[in-house]
């Protein structure tokens, strides 16, 4: 058992699945920041720009902030879409490689 | 019992602060209904798996309905509409801050924490590490996390039930520590989860019918509101205003909230109740979509107590702005939709207050009691024992530490709580989880490394220095309002040192196993 899991996680698949699992969270964590981020360096470095008004009072601003809480949780559908199509069935096959032996 | 107005809002009549027939009628079945979950729940509640994590049993959908409720707390619920109401679009860019954790939390530590884990986030920090240090360290931690937002809480409770019902502080005080002791020492997870749930819909529902009638006295069209809005209190209220003025204080506060929430105890606990790392990951999407709608309405609801009630008459009660949501509810529907948004306050008030307790009694009985002082080898009956004990404690000093704060700002105590939280906890979890030469002494140095700094810098910070303690403005000898920027690179930065000068060999062969369990959930319990 030792040696298969040495085996295992040293195998080119194992490495690939922590690859592909790392590159997903570090791009949609980079996503979130840029969002995020951009967001408050926006309010911080140009409030004319939120404060213009797109209809009789409504400011950009306003939308915009729903805009980030949208785009947050949207990108936590695309990570559980992501993993439950190409991640989950990787991981099943491993376990299966690993404890059906 | 008078009423709260007073002249300068004599034009608005108003029940709040008196405990009026709806009011006590919707909080005592709130009551009935979660007490008799208890009992449900209390006969299913023997092992310590089934005490600490509902037995695994909790589905993706209810686990991301409970940690939405222990998210969405009174002070956020009454807290952010006020501010919204009172300060206008300052208050909106507050209420998206609060949301952005969570997806954080998915991308970089549900799966992981759900599959390393056992009763508590020490279980993960402490995997391949020495047990003793790492316990304590992670302890001091999580504890001193929740206690910070336990006070806020409880001072927050005591005098949001003295507004809402008239209660005297010290009476709100000893209910909120009683009915929230029975829901944990006798139904444990299972019943504290389902309070939470209970809570969470009857929060949404609330909130929804609120921003529903609000948007219908507005022909549905947001824009009319906004120019309400503006009519009354200049076009100022629609823009930013004051809230972010230094963008490196701003990004500091956005830290805190953002890593903070992968590091508060409670949160973190609730990942052990569900089965798997698909259920863990399904839960945050859930809960993500709950409070980020949560936090969409609410300004909505801040904005039309701002052009229904106006400022003068919400202030004139509560300085704070915390009763703009229960007067727009009287507004709307009178006295017992008053009531109904009371009670549910209320009910808020004690789910969260649970899901707190039951972390702290966690950290003190597995974390404390069985892996340090009896060395990782008591029985299942020693350790419930040891965990109620514990629930039993930390409920008497929650209600003792409310009536000592009374009357007392400790509004600070949050961001307190979510810096200790994001320089202690977070930087420890993600370098043990993520992190092979990581050691015993970098996790120990660096958990006491964020949790001090965090401490000391925001008491010398202008929020504690100048606000609380009424020194002079800009005699605050550390500028930033919120010190995440710097405590928490340190405490980073200190893992990563110190574990480079130290070496742990067993904690480095242990790394296979953990990665397995970590992507594969091998031996996952």
């Amino acid at each position: 058992m030792r040696k298969d899991v040495h085996n295992l996680l040293e195998s080119r698949e194992f490495k690939a699945l922590v690859a592909k699992k790392a590159k997903t969270s570090i791009v949609l964590s980079v996503l979130l920041f840029a969002t995020y981020y951009g967001f408050v360096l926006l309010i911080g470095f140009n409030k004319p720009f939120l404060a213009q008004k797109i209809g009789e009072t409504t400011t950009l601003g306003i939308p915009l902030g729903v805009a980030v809480i949208i785009a947050a949780w949207l990108l936590t559908v695309i990570y559980v879409v992501w993993a439950n199509t190409s991640y989950d069935p990787e991981v099943k096959r491993l376990r299966a490689q690993l404890l059906g032996k | 019992m008078p009423p709260v107005t007073d002249q300068a809002a004599g034009a608005i009549q108003t029940t709040l602060g008196q405990p009026t027939v709806p009011a006590i009628a919707f909080f005592l079945i709130i009551v009935a209904i979660t007490l008799a979950i208890t009992y449900w729940a209390a006969k299913r509640t023997k092992t310590t798996k089934e005490f600490y994590a509902a037995g695994r049993s909790v589905s993706a959908f209810q686990n991301g309905l409970a940690l939405s409720g222990d998210y969405m707390s009174a002070a956020s619920f009454l807290g952010i509409a006020g501010m919204v109401a009172l300060k206008g679009y300052d208050g909106m860019i507050y209420a998206v801050g609060w949301l952005v954790g969570w997806p954080a939390l998915m991308f970089l530590i549900a799966e992981p924490l759900r599959n390393l884990g056992k009763f508590t986030f020490a279980d993960v920090v402490a995997f391949r590490l020495r047990q003793t240090p790492v316990r304590i360290a992670a302890a001091i931690g999580g504890i001193l996390t929740v206690l910070f937002y336990t006070i806020a809480q409880m001072v927050g409770s005591g005098s949001l039930i003295k507004l809402m019902f008239g209660l005297p502080y010290e009476m709100a005080e000893i209910i909120v520590g009683a009915i929230m002791l029975a829901y944990v020492l006798f139904g444990g997870m299972l019943a504290t989860t389902w309070v939470q749930i209970i809570k969470a819909v009857l929060l949404l529902c609330g909130v929804s019918v609120m921003m529903f009638i609000v948007l219908a006295k507005f022909n549905f069209n947001p824009g009319e509101l906004y120019t309400a809005v503006a009519a009354q209190y200049g076009q100022g209220a629609l823009e930013p205003g004051g809230l972010i003025t230094n963008p490196i204080d701003a990004v500091s506060l956005g830290l805190a909230l953002m890593f903070g929430l992968l590091g508060l105890p409670h949160i973190l606990q609730r990942f052990f109740t569900v089965p798997d790392a698909k259920a863990a990951r399904v839960s945050v999407l859930y809960a993500t979509g709950f409070i980020g709608y949560f936090y969409i309405i609410i300004p909505i609801v801040g904005f039309g107590a701002a052009a229904l009630i106006g400022r003068e008459v919400i202030t004139s009660i509560d300085k704070g702005g915390n009763m703009a949501a229960p007067l727009l509810a009287e507004f709307l529907g009178g006295t017992p939709f008053l009531g109904f948004i009371a009670a549910v306050a209320f009910a808020t008030i004690l789910a969260v207050v649970a899901g707190l307790t039951l972390a702290a009694a966690s950290s003190f009985s597995h974390d404390i009691y069985v892996h340090v002082i009896k060395g990782g080898s008591a029985t299942e009956q020693e350790e419930v024992r040891a965990s109620k004990i514990a629930t039993l404690l930390f409920g008497i000093v929650a209600v003792l530490l409310g009536i000592l704060f009374k009357g007392q700002n400790v509004a600070f105590m949050v961001g307190l709580a979510f810096a200790i939280a994001c320089s202690a906890n977070f930087p420890a979890l993600t370098l043990s989880i993520f992190w092979k030469r990581f050691t015993t002494a970098g996790a120990v140095w660096s958990i006491l490394t964020g949790a001090f700094l965090a401490v000391g810098l925001i008491i010398i910070s202008p929020t504690v220095w100048e606000d609380v303690l009424n020194n002079p403005k800009g005699s605050a000898l550390f500028a930033l309002k919120n010190p995440a920027i710097v405590s928490m690179t340190a405490s980073f930065l200190v893992g990563y040192v110190v574990s480079l000068l130290t070496r742990e060999e067993t904690a480095e062969q242990k790394f296979e196993d953990e990665k397995l369990r970590t992507y594969l959930g091998v031996g996952a319990e």
